[in-house]
């Protein structure tokens, strides 16, 4: 794994960057105190994520925690985190664009925009064509469609049940009793995927049990864990263009990629930080906002 | 200082006229129940108004009971009390909102309408299945309650081309009711009392028709919001020389608006969206709000339009009654109602569509047959799908809709 150096002393980023999504993200520059920096802010029902952003659109911080149940105090310390990683001051954020479920606490931010603009916005950035996004987040799933514009032409939230959602596999986690984060590594290591077919959250857990019961490894369980989250996303919508993919859940499991590519038989790309992407696209709103200020 | 709320929505004066025909409406109906010197029948919204009319019945519509249990968000309160008796929360809201509330004693007529306690007994319940086969059930359940005779008309549903056999059965139902009610009202049919009330139908229909067509405006005159509640009159009062009346002053105030350049919207109306669905009665005012703060009206749509019946004709009251009952937009086929939807998006200039997917009421629902993504590939008129319901509001998730009405017109504004 590549380490990834930031313009900060000594920080480490929020999520490793797995080498095969690094892109050419100028993380250490040193930044003057003049220059101007753009803040987004993406408060998500799991995690608050901040991305700094200077004039030419390069990620020079970023910040994330759990969102908690305090927002606005969360949105506040990783702003504050993602500053010093940048080794910025808080007076060169020149605007702050929030997004996420509860973007409207985010008293710094001067202006907001919907998640899935955010998204959309952050994946073209990293992939000027036409795309379809997947996000798949902490409570809900996005499917985003983009022309080669960057336009959006449509988009699809699934918010009726978090089956195929971060919140699933958190429960199916507790359920198992192991830790979340050793999901990825144990899915990797299973030799044949039991099948999950419910698309109900409760029913599914029932379905764990049972091959609990049979004695099944709890690495297939994993494995056909991820299988259904991928069939969940898959029943939102037609996939069409080239697929990016963003969010918490694939940031931190990444053989969820992997076995996305063996279902669609397609290359699936995912920017530098897919966990980013919602509060990338947010800074460069607020960049964007900077620019026709100026005009 | 106290904090001035900006006022968002231009409101209308005729409301006030509308208000007073429901408040009539109703205390008529409790007075006629209570003194028991008018006989009532209860129908459902398209069921044949005329027919009891001119019979010398007062109509009590329970959809309309219903609807006002969802927009004093009394419904979700009551549905779970029906869901214990065996109706499932799957089913139509309206019935298991109408009927938990009957069983707890409440209605919100009592607070809307002061001195009436209940809703008024029937002397009989006279249905029409062209919108669904949920009426049935409730309106059996209440017969069975009021020891009532249920009677009515069964209906082609998902209807095509309608031809003479279509017209002719549901000519014939009619017919048939009308020795039952004739012996329940104690007097003969008059024809030219059914041709009166059917010509009446047909005028408060085409005021009614007329009102909604002043959307096409731009700035439209009326929101959709607007024209759920406005409609009541032409729901419950169909083949009364009242409704016609209020439907004028309505009209007049409206082409009045349109004249003036005066939209419903006090700013701007950057965007006109069309609304397939139902209402989600609950939620009228926060969505209206919630739109108009986005400088959006909603304009149009296929749920108001459903009381405009343009085949009715007094020189042929039962065939045309048949027909206008069949036509109806609910008791057609998909094809009929994609090229219906497409001719209101054109006629009122929609800039996109929103699709509301009611969880109780896939009758009301036409999102759940790929009907969205093939309008979209024939007029590239953008959509969005909430889901939702009319009563039941724990089958909605406000932050949800919010995001995605927001992300629907980020999405316009960019295709712009
Ligand atoms: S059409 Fe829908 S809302 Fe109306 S009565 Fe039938 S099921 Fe209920």
């Amino acid at each position: 794994m590549v380490a990834v150096t930031c313009c900060g002393p000594d920080v480490q980023p929020a999520i490793p960057a797995p080498t095969y999504y690094l892109k050419s993200s100028n993380m250490s520059k040193a930044y003057s105190t003049e220059q101007s920096i753009y803040a987004g802010v993406d408060v998500g029902a799991s995690h608050t994520k901040v991305a700094l952003i200077d004039t030419a659109g390069h990620l020079c911080g970023h910040g994330v925690r759990k969102s908690g149940v305090n927002f606005s105090a969360t949105a506040e310390m990783c702003l504050a985190d993602a500053l010093h990683m940048a080794n910025c001051t808080p007076d060169q954020v020149t605007h702050t664009v929030s997004t996420g479920y509860g973007r409207h606490n985010v008293t710094y931010a001067t202006g907001n925009q919907t998640e899935i603009g955010c998204h959309a916005k952050g994946c073209y950035f990293y992939f000027p064509e036409a795309i379809t996004v997947i996000d798949i987040g902490g409570q809900d799933n996005k499917i985003i469609k983009l022309d080669s514009q960057g336009r959006r032409i449509s988009f699809k939230m699934n918010r009726k049940c978090a089956a195929g959602t971060g919140a699933f596999l958190e429960e199916m986690a507790t359920r198992l009793d192991i830790p979340l984060s050793d999901m990825d590594g144990l899915a990797r290591q299973s030799s044949e995927t039991v099948k999950i077919g419910s698309y109900c959250t409760v029913f599914s857990a029932t379905e764990v049990l049972k091959y609990v019961r049979q004695g099944e490894k709890v690495q297939d369980i994993i494995k056909g864990l991820f299988a259904s989250v991928i069939r969940r996303v898959l029943e939102m919508d037609a996939l069409t263009e080239k697929v990016v993919m963003t969010g918490g859940v694939v940031a931190h499991n990444p053989y969820l990629i992997d076995l996305f590519e063996e279902h669609i038989g397609r290359v699936i790309m995912t920017p530098p930080f897919p966990q980013l992407a919602g509060a990338i696209g947010a800074a460069l709103y607020a960049k964007a906002n900077q620019t026709s200020d100026n005009e | 200082m106290a904090h001035e709320k900006k006022q968002l929505l231009r409101r209308l004066e005729s409301a006030k006229e509308l208000s007073r025909f429901m408040a009539d409406y109703y205390y008529e109906l409790n007075e006629a129940a209570l003194s028991g010197k008018q006989k009532i029948a209860w129908c459902t919204s398209v069921g044949p108004a005329e027919l009891l009319r001119s019979l010398g019945y007062l109509i009590y519509f329970p959809e309309t009971h219903a609807a006002m249990l969802g927009a004093t968000r009394m419904a979700t309160e009551m549905i779970p009390t029906a869901n214990a008796m065996g109706y499932s929360p799957e089913i139509c809201s309206y019935l298991t909102a109408d009927i938990g509330a009957f069983v707890k004693g409440i209605t919100p007529l009592s607070t809307a309408y002061k001195g009436i306690s209940s809703v008024p007994k029937p002397d009989v319940l006279v249905y029409n299945t062209n919108q669904c086969r949920d009426v049935l059930d409730w309106f059996n359940w209440y017969g069975d309650k009021f020891n009532a005779p249920v009677i009515g008309i069964q209906s082609h549903r998902s209807v095509g081309e309608i031809t003479e056999s279509h017209i002719a059965s549901i000519a014939s139902q009619i017919e048939n009711l009308v020795a039952p009610l004739e012996q329940l009202a104690g007097r003969k049919l008059d024809m030219d009392a059914l041709k009166q009330a059917v010509a009446l139908s047909r005028e408060c229909s085409d005021l009614w028709a007329k009102c909604l067509a002043t959307a096409s405006a731009k700035p439209s005159p009326l929101t959709f919001f607007d024209a759920t509640t406005l409609m009541g009159p032409a729901v419950v009062g169909r083949g009364t020389l009242q409704a016609v009346k209020t439907y004028r002053l309505l009209l007049d105030e409206l082409l009045e608006r349109v004249a003036g350049g005066k939209g419903a919207l006090v700013g701007e109306e950057k965007f006109r969206l069309y609304w397939d669905g139902m209402p989600v009665w609950g939620r009228l005012g926060m969505h209206s709000t919630m739109f108009a703060e986005l400088n959006v009206n909603v304009i149009a749509s296929t749920y108001c339009s459903s009381w405009i019946f343009s085949a009715l004709d007094s020189s042929d009251p039962f065939k045309s009654m048949a027909r206008a009952y069949t036509e109806l937009f609910i008791a057609r086929d998909d094809t009929y109602k994609e090229k219906y939807i497409q001719s209101k998006l054109e006629v009122f200039g929609c800039d996109g569509i929103l699709y509301h997917n009611a969880r109780t009421c896939p009758n009301n629902t036409n999102c759940l047959y790929g009907m969205p993504q093939r309008l979209f590939a024939k007029t590239g008129i953008p959509f969005v799908t909430m889901d939702g319901d009319l009563n039941d509001l724990r089958c909605l998730s406000d932050e949800q809709t919010k995001t995605n009405i927001e992300a629907f017109i980020e999405q316009l504004e960019e295709m712009k």
